[in-house]
């Protein structure tokens, strides 16, 4: 479990962007961090493997303060996925999949078997292997984005924004391996992302910010979608009319998935074989 | 075959002298590769640090990019001479280094700036997402961002190799000039033969370093064939 204890990260202009932010990222599931652009949302992701350092409060995952921790070995250990994937153009896929084991000293040959196994389990054909970044689609490199975050088989995955740079139908895609993944794999995820329609799409528990830093409502998809905190949530979900079409995409997505809650997920796929 | 006579009756090109000095046209042609080019990998060897370390201080640039600027505005002849009295004059030994130390020197104006561009052309998600991963500081330069710098030093280093070969032949004037020399040969004796020999072969030399330094970058960088970023 990741733990925010009033955090709050105030930069030197003044400008506050997280405020005194209390809040939970429960062990095992996907947390949605969402909210309109200055929102703190990014911020507080980044003050989770330190990209970002508070000006107070505490972060701590598992009960150990990360800032206890050295920054490059605290993210060694916390897979980090970015909206432009962020590859290294210099290294072929697998060897870009391999970041964190070569770093963390693996054997090469290992590093190289598990980027290959990775390759396979976010849907890449392993011919690609060899190939460079620019070689590969923007769908393509994002799924390398998320094998590379998945290398050293860290429990705690960062995201943000991973799926906003591509087209419709390929996000789609993506958004449902993601799903199809995280029921194997478990990991406890931060996501960041301005879509709410992703946010209720992917989130165990979503979290809306406000402008400035200020956590608006942290719940459930249907407790969101049912009970909106205030004003400015129900204004974010795109008012009634928003509100209306979520609820009808979500019992949509629902009828695909019967009975299944997303934890349940694997069973059902077992069940439909 | 003599091409159109041009004074008294002489011919502009006596294909026979080049084949009587084919052994003095290479050793020269070699020499003057030798001057031309150390400069560009020392210049290398001295840029790639500085630039580093003008990437990881900037403040420090603006100094360095300056004092490089300075030096290459110096007259090259001037800096040939000032390096005299430290490495005598003439051509071969530790003389050559009265040419080579002011052309690596020129060399640092155009390579310093290139790699300090080459470091700060990686992509923001790369250098990012490198951090996020666990690369300190020291191992990101170095692992990451140098090698996407590579094509665009390379680049730096096109420019300063053909710079450097035409440079060459000002050290004529002090008695080392590669196949400059042929030049002060031609015309002491108004002799145009020498002349237009080593204009051809200082061209070529410049075109074919050029080429060796594409495919160099080919070889090294396949990851950027389709157009560097």
């Amino acid at each position: 479990m990741i733990q925010f204890d009033g955090v709050t990260k105030r930069y030197a202009d003044g400008t506050v962007a997280v405020d005194d932010l209390t809040l939970q990222i429960p062990t095992g599931q996907i947390t949605v961090l969402v909210g309109p652009s200055g929102c703190g949302k990014t911020t507080t992701l980044r003050m989770i493997n330190r990209l970002i350092e508070p000006t107070s409060g505490t972060i701590t995952i598992d009960g150990e303060d990360v800032r206890a921790q050295d920054p490059a070995r605290l993210r060694r250990g916390i897979g980090y996925v970015i909206q432009h994937a962020g590859l290294f153009p210099h290294r072929t896929i697998v060897d870009n999949i391999a970041t964190v084991p070569y770093l963390l000293g693996w054997d090469k040959k290992k590093a190289r078997t598990t980027a290959l196994e990775l390759m396979e389990r976010v849907g890449l054909d392993t011919k690609m292997a060899k190939r460079y970044p620019y070689q590969l689609s923007g769908g393509q490199q994002q799924r390398v984005g998320v094998a590379r975050a998945l290398a050293a088989d860290p429990p705690v995955m960062l995201m943000d924004e991973p799926f906003s740079a591509v087209d419709p139908i390929v996000r789609k895609s993506l958004q449902e391996e993601f799903i199809r993944l995280q029921s194997e794999l478990r990991k406890t995820i931060a996501f960041v992302t301005h879509d709410i329609d992703e946010a209720i799409k992917l989130g165990h528990t979503v979290a809306v910010f406000k402008v400035g830093g200020v956590l608006a409502q942290h719940s459930t998809p249907d407790e969101l979608l049912a009970e909106p905190a205030d004003d400015f949530v129900r204004e974010f979900l795109g008012g009634e009319k928003g509100l209306k079409r979520l609820r009808f995409n979500r019992d949509l997505d629902r009828q695909d998935e019967p009975g299944a809650e997303r934890q349940d997920k694997p069973d059902v796929e077992a069940a439909e074989r | 075959m003599t091409l159109a006579a041009a004074n008294g009756g002489e011919p502009l090109i006596r294909w026979d002298w080049i084949g009587d000095h084919t052994g003095q046209l290479a050793d020269l042609t070699a020499h003057h590769l030798k001057l031309a080019l150390l400069p560009i990998l020392f210049g290398l060897i001295v840029a790639i640090p500085l630039g580093l370390l003008c990437a990881r201080w900037r403040w420090l640039y603006p100094p360095t990019l300056g004092v490089a600027n300075v030096l290459y505005g110096l007259p090259s002849l001037a800096l040939f001479m000032l390096c005299i009295p430290y490495f005598g004059i003439g051509s071969g030994g530790r003389a050559d280094f009265t040419i080579i130390v002011p052309l690596t020197l020129f060399s640092l104006s155009v390579l310093v700036p290139n790699v300090v561009d080459g470091l700060r052309s990686v992509p923001d998600p790369v250098r990012q997402a490198a951090t996020a991963m666990g690369f300190g500081t020291l191992r990101r330069l170095i692992q990451v961002e140098l090698p996407i710098a590579v094509p665009v030093v390379i680049a730096g280093a096109r420019v300063a190799a053909v710079s450097s070969i035409s440079l060459v032949s000002v050290g004529t004037l002090i008695g080392n000039g590669g196949l400059g020399q042929l030049f002060v040969d031609g015309y002491s004796r108004d002799f145009t033969t020498p002349i237009i020999v080593s204009c051809v072969l200082i061209i070529v030399l410049a075109l074919v370093s050029d080429g060796v330094l594409v495919a160099a970058q080919r070889l090294l960088t396949p990851w950027a064939r389709r157009g560097t970023r």
